[in-house]
């Protein structure tokens, strides 16, 4: 127990802890314990009790991709009678009501298409700007990857392009958990993890900021949740380019997983405040009321989080897996204050917006 | 809670809370409306998880049990209610022995516990329910039958023009073994006026429920919240409830319902959200010192609220249920049954050690 109190001891002095530490914390501490552990560091980050979150949309312009990920229901293969490419006038479309409901931005993901090349992309990205102006917030590092070797260019050359074209951020989607031995088994055609921080690592160098997500409750064990954290830390250490963590529990209905045990809320809430406590260089940590619903994510602001995320207008890729949770701006709002905390409503690099 | 400094619960200023609670001193009215007003959820959640440890250690409950709804007529028609119809209403139906059988005989393993409720039926006699019962008990001999609310009672009571005491009697030689807490609502007078008019008052329910464990029968209590009523009604009900177990020692599992708004006719201009249904279970564990059992009902609260619960006060999880009706027509989104596996998974996953109950929580 001394050995516990220890390291609380070194997580409120603003000390960084180690593996063996995290680990356990994760397994000894006492669920209240935790929670307020993580709270105290998110109060001395964010001293102010304010809950941000952003107002977009989820735009997937394509459900085709050959990545077959064992997790996920959305995918399409293509030739698939359900197969999709959105025009750029529905996506025109798609934006126009974002910003008629105060959006500020849209997050634009799609599947590992083998036949767009990398001008239909960035074609895209540029009849947007020039069309329906907005912060473009898009694509993961895996789709980065699969485009860099499917044009035979490096990455940073793609990342580049995609930038010169329109691209603002990049969301943190595709890290599912970043240990290979884990990923080879979920999804077996997706970049490894020193691929997926490699595209970060090299975004932030040129000036993109991104998040980060990661994806638990599937083939992985605690330990290796604990080493996507750290992996993630390294790479912050270095560049400091991610605005925020988002851990999300696996769904696993309609995948190909479907035996998985759902991991419990509670599990989530611990995850989460172990997060927020590895993570002493990443300023954010949203909360996931998509998986979770709203009752935890609520609950979940007194575990690390300070971000409530993002309105998500359009969602389609959890719904295909079993999950529909909706949510409007009001209710977010409504939540948060309920939860004793203020809503602000932010842009993608969590600048607070002026008017309410 | 080993790490929070000593001062936590004092700068919440539930000092002298937590020192009762510590002790196992009795909670006052006064401490219910300081717990509900306490800013932050987890100082309250963590003396109702302390409490609950004491009482349980870290087992949490269920039970393989089944729900049947006999009839959705109802004569009372409770503003709050989604699941009632007049009668010769169309979608009103009221099910034969028979069907009660068959829907008991499709239950993939035979249950513990049967649920048996339904609306105040204006024609069906007491002799349709010890039909009923006998012929459940028949089936089942080893299942408690936990059948019909106070309010079903009183009804009966009414129709046949006989006392509830007659009415417990019966029902208790044709197979009664206990009886759920639906029906009780908020107890306030007023609220009870504005939401359930033609439902048992208050005082009846109480009396019923002390006449059947004069009888020998244990009985639930239950509380609506989440609607009309104020945080002091709220703790007026769980102190009535508390003095009714001290007089006859009773009830053996209490169960918060958060009223779901979704498709009832009552409209809320501030529904309920998570943390102040977790914070009421909380405070229903801290204030019913004498009732053993407080239940996360996944019914009501949705599975993953339900989990929390049991961070919160809460010790019982239900059980696998099967097919459930009258939360589900008010908007519940959660599933229809649990697997005894599922539970038990849910149950480990946070932190807690299953242990399977009959219908009176003896562990089997």
């Amino acid at each position: 127990m001394s050995e516990l109190v220890k390291i609380s001891d070194k997580v409120l002095s603003g000390e960084r802890i180690g593996f063996d530490e995290a680990e356990r914390l994760y397994a000894e501490a006492d669920f209240y314990d935790l929670g307020w552990l993580a709270h105290q560091v998110r109060m001395r980050k964010h001293p102010k009790p304010d809950v941000t979150y952003v107002v977009d949309r989820n735009i997937n312009y394509s459900n085709v991709c050959v990545c077959c990920c064992k997790f996920c229901a959305f995918f399409c293969e293509p030739g698939d009678k359900n197969a999709y490419v959105l025009s750029f006038e529905e996506i025109g479309r798609k934006i126009d009501e974002t910003k008629a409901l105060c959006g500020t931005q849209i997050l634009m993901q799609g599947g590992h298409h083998p036949d767009l090349p990398l001008t239909w992309y960035e074609d895209m990205l540029r009849w947007i700007k020039k069309n329906h102006p907005v912060h473009i917030h898009a694509f993961s590092p895996p789709e980065v990857v699969f485009w860099s070797e499917k044009e035979g260019l490096p990455v940073s050359e793609v990342i580049r392009r995609l930038r010169e074209a329109g691209l603002d951020s990049i969301p943190g989607g595709g890290a599912e958990i970043l240990v290979d031995e884990v990923r080879s088994r979920v999804a077996p055609n997706k970049c490894p993890s020193d691929q997926w921080l490699g595209v970060m690592e090299e975004a932030h160098k040129q000036g993109l900021r991104t998040t980060a997500t990661m994806m638990f409750g599937h083939l992985e064990t605690p330990a290796q949740r604990l080493e996507h954290l750290f992996r993630v830390r390294d790479v912050q250490d270095r560049t400091g380019g991610f605005t925020a963590f988002i851990p999300w529990t696996f769904q696993p209905d309609h995948t190909a997983l479907p035996n998985c045990r759902k991991l419990t809320s509670v599990e989530y809430l611990r995850t989460l405040a172990l997060s927020r406590i590895v993570l002493d260089n990443v300023d954010n940590i949203q909360v996931s009321w998509v998986t979770m619903g709203p009752k935890i994510a609520q609950l979940a602001l007194y575990f690390g989080g300070n971000d409530f995320g993002s309105t998500m207008i359009e969602e389609n890729v959890v719904k295909a897996a079993g999950v529909a949770f909706r949510l409007s701006r009001e209710e977010i709002r409504r939540l948060v204050q309920g939860a004793g905390f203020t809503p602000r409503q932010r842009t993608m690099d969590y600048t607070l917006m002026e008017t309410e | 809670m080993n790490l929070f400094k000593n001062d936590y619960f004092k700068d919440m200023d539930l000092a002298d809370i937590r020192d009762k609670v510590e002790t196992g001193e009795r909670l006052s009215y006064e401490d219910g409306v300081r717990l509900f007003k306490c800013p932050e959820p987890l100082a309250v959640g963590a003396l109702a998880h302390r409490m609950r440890t004491r009482l349980h250690g870290d087992k949490a409950f269920y039970v393989i049990n089944r729900h049947v709804n006999y009839t959705n007529v109802c004569v009372n028609g409770c503003v709050f209610c989604a699941y009632q119809r007049e009668e010769g209403q169309s979608g009103g139906f009221v099910l034969s022995r028979q069907d009660v059988l068959d829907k008991l005989e499709a239950a993939p393993l035979p249950p513990r516990e049967v649920h048996i409720v339904g609306g105040c039926h204006p024609r069906l006699g007491l002799d349709y329910f010890e039909d009923i019962l006998s012929a459940v008990r028949e089936r089942y001999p080893d299942a408690v039958l936990k059948c019909f609310t106070a309010v079903e009672i009183a009804h009966f009571a009414r129709l046949e023009g006989i006392t509830t005491r007659e009415v417990l009697t019966r029902l208790k030689a044709a197979g009664l073994g206990m009886m759920p807490g639906g029906g009780a609502e908020i107890f306030a007078p007023a609220i009870r006026e504005q939401l359930c008019p033609r439902k048992a008052t208050a005082d009846e329910w109480l009396a019923i429920h002390e006449e059947a464990h004069e009888l020998g029968l244990k009985t639930n209590g239950t509380m609506l919240f989440g609607h009309i009523e104020t945080i002091e009604n709220r703790v007026d009900h769980l102190i009535r409830l508390r003095e009714s177990q001290d007089r006859s020692h009773g009830y053996t599992c209490f169960i918060p319902l958060p009223f779901l708004t979704e498709n009832s006719s009552l409209k809320i201009d501030n529904p309920l959200t998570g943390l102040e249904e977790l914070k009421t279970i909380a405070i229903c564990r801290l204030l019913l010192d004498n009732i053993p059992h407080i239940k996360a009902y996944w019914v009501m609260l949705g599975v993953k609220q339900a989990q929390a619960a049991l961070k919160f006060g809460a010790d019982d999880f239900d059980g696998t249920v099967i097919e459930e009706k009258i939360g589900h027509e008010a908007g519940a989104t959660s599933e229809q049954g649990l697997t005894c596996s599922e539970l038990e998974d849910m149950i480990r996953g946070c932190g807690c050690t299953p242990v399977e109950r009959d219908g009176f929580f003896n562990e089997v």
